[in-house]
């Protein structure tokens, strides 16, 4: 219950804010930091709670990106249609994905996902329907009331996002689906053998987790009235997806939430403050810095620091 | 007569060039206490990963209760009613030991949270681990360990039950603690194979063994007929 009234009021705290005369670049940046919520929610499901170590990130997120710009382009499609497709065509590409590597584990996994963004992105990039390796320029729709601007509008659509996924990766762990999960990462033998489906198993966190990713990037083209392969494509978005599960804590919902919102608002005062470029470099120094001291990121310092408080 | 639990035909198999099994035949009665044994490399856990499912057989079948379960995953044998341990324990270390049991038992006994908890529970307690079940896997103790990994095969509620070198690293009353465990659990008509280093242990569980050398079966008998027999005194001493 607490979870609901948690979530209810984040969701009204968004709308509320959205409402209020705040400097618009509050939202510029709160859409960023809430799109890395999201992201890092879902590469939890699989990197975290199955220990797949998925590169992927870019691949799903730009899946969303461009379902929305061709919807767009060809049937001015609505926002929340362009998300949904978005989330739809992201599921069928982890089906696809999860079948074609999920039998390969450790390292062969990582290299394979890593393959699927550069064979999206030599795709989107030979696509002149939606602009090639150029890009295309985007004129958004109207806004809805009650918003005044497109930005504000998309802050909200993200907070709600940022909900309905935390929502089911909170549902996956504590369900029995996440202790099956979360079997395979520790033994995938011992959990087949404990009568785990373990690749099926593997599938269903494959298909959730890009189908969220790219409900993630089916807005963006929209957030930057453009798109383009090499940006849509970054590999900083898994950098930034993993980094902020390492740094929260990989295994509880709220690990991402928290790595997210930290790793989000320091790139962002970074890129304001000193360089765009620079906030590539606090990811790394941070997730070296936590990998060393700190494993089990926030939350893992977090549940030491109570066990020795309490003896 | 009844029908046996497993049969094992013909059933060979290869890494590469070499054999790891070659045409290895069995079977197994209801409610039989079974040993395994051989040299090491001889072949015993290729065998029962092949019947667990780990691994596919090349050639051969396997059959439990009258089902052909060759080409069945690991995790349809298990809830058919094939469970076993490991012979280095594999626990689920991010889980408390009523956890570890609750695997199976959600997965295999298809139960809720709430009566799979209680369910592991009694489980816990009956397999001697009631002080730790709340406890982390991770901080078990070796004996604790084997005990839990013969746990969780066990809440799979399992027909057949492989324990794959469970005395390994224990002391001797360790060893006789396992020991009364599992001819507990096979007088409540589960059938045993044991696979073991561990002579005595096996000897004294065991109502038949059959010892495997270089992937094939030398000799199969009684304890006291195996111990007696050349072929393996020749297997394992090398004389």
């Amino acid at each position: 219950m607490k979870f609901w009234i948690g979530s209810a009021v984040v969701l009204i705290v968004a709308l509320a804010l959205a409402l209020t005369p705040v400097n618009e670049y509050f939202f510029f940046a709160g859409y960023v930091v809430l799109t890395a919520v999201v992201l890092a929610t879902a590469w939890n499901i699989l990197g975290g709670y199955a220990g797949y170590v998925n590169f992927g990130t870019p691949a799903f997120f730009g899946i969303g990106a461009y379902t929305g710009v061709l919807l767009f382009k060809w049937l001015a499609a609505p926002l929340a249609l362009q998300i949904a497709a978005g989330a739809f065509m992201g599921g069928l590409l982890g089906f696809g994905v999860g079948m074609l590597t999920l039998r390969l584990r450790g390292i062969f996994f990582a290299i394979a996902t890593v393959a699927v963004v550069f064979i999206m992105e030599t795709l989107m990039t030979n696509w002149r329907y939606v602009g090639g390796a150029t890009g295309l320029q985007i004129l958004r729709p109207t806004v809805l009331p009650p918003f005044e601007t497109y930005t504000r509008m998309l802050f909200v659509v993200m907070a709600f996002m940022s909900i309905v996924a935390v929502s089911l990766a909170r549902y996956i762990q504590v369900s029995w689906v996440g202790r099956g999960l979360r079997a395979i990462r520790d033994s995938e033998e011992a959990a087949e053998c404990s009568g785990v489906p373990t690749l099926r198993l593997k599938l269903f966190a494959c298909v959730i987790s890009g189908a969220l990713m790219a409900a993630a990037g089916a807005p963006m083209p929209m957030y930057l009235s453009f798109i383009e392969p090499a940006s849509t494509f970054n590999l900083s978005y898994t950098i930034s997806a993993l980094g902020s599960a390492i740094i929260g804590g990989m295994s509880h919902w709220l690990g991402p939430i928290i790595g997210a919102i930290l790793l989000g608002s320091i790139q962002q005062i970074v890129t304001v403050t000193i360089s765009g470029e620079v906030n590539v470099l606090v990811i790394g120094v941070l997730l070296v810095l936590f990998v060393v001291v700190a494993p089990e990121g926030i939350l893992g310092l977090f549940k030491r620091w109570a066990r020795t408080s309490s003896k | 007569m009844g029908q046996n639990v497993l049969e094992v035909k013909g059933v060979s198999k290869h890494f590469g060039g070499f054999t790891a099994l070659s045409e290895v035949s069995l079977a197994l009665a209801p409610g039989e206490r079974f040993g395994l044994i051989g040299p090491n490399g001889s072949g015993k856990t290729t065998l029962i990963n092949c019947v667990s499912g780990s691994l596919r057989n090349d050639a051969g079948s396997i059959v439990f209760n009258g089902e052909e379960i060759s080409r069945l995953p690991a995790y349809q044998r298990t809830r058919r009613g094939i469970a076993r341990s490991f012979q280095i324990p594999r626990p689920f270390k991010d889980m408390s030991v009523l956890e570890n049991l609750m695997v199976p038992l959600q997965y295999v006994g298809k139960l809720k949270e709430g009566e799979a908890r209680e369910q592991a529970r009694v489980l816990a307690s009956d397999m001697g681990l009631g002080e730790k079940a709340e406890a982390m896997s991770s901080r078990l103790s070796q004996v604790e360990l084997r005990k839990l990994e013969l746990a969780r095969a066990m809440a799979a509620r399992p027909k057949l039950l492989i324990s794959d070198e469970a005395m390994a690293g224990l002391s001797g009353s360790e060893v006789d603690e396992v020991l009364a465990i599992l001819f507990k659990l096979n007088e409540t008509g589960i059938t045993i194979i044991m696979i073991e280093h561990i002579m005595q242990a096996v000897m004294r569980f065991s109502q038949r063994i059959i010892c495997l050398d270089a992937g094939k079966i030398i000799c199969e008998g009684t304890p006291t007929s195996i111990v007696k027999n050349v072929d393996v005194q020749k297997a394992y001493l090398g004389a």
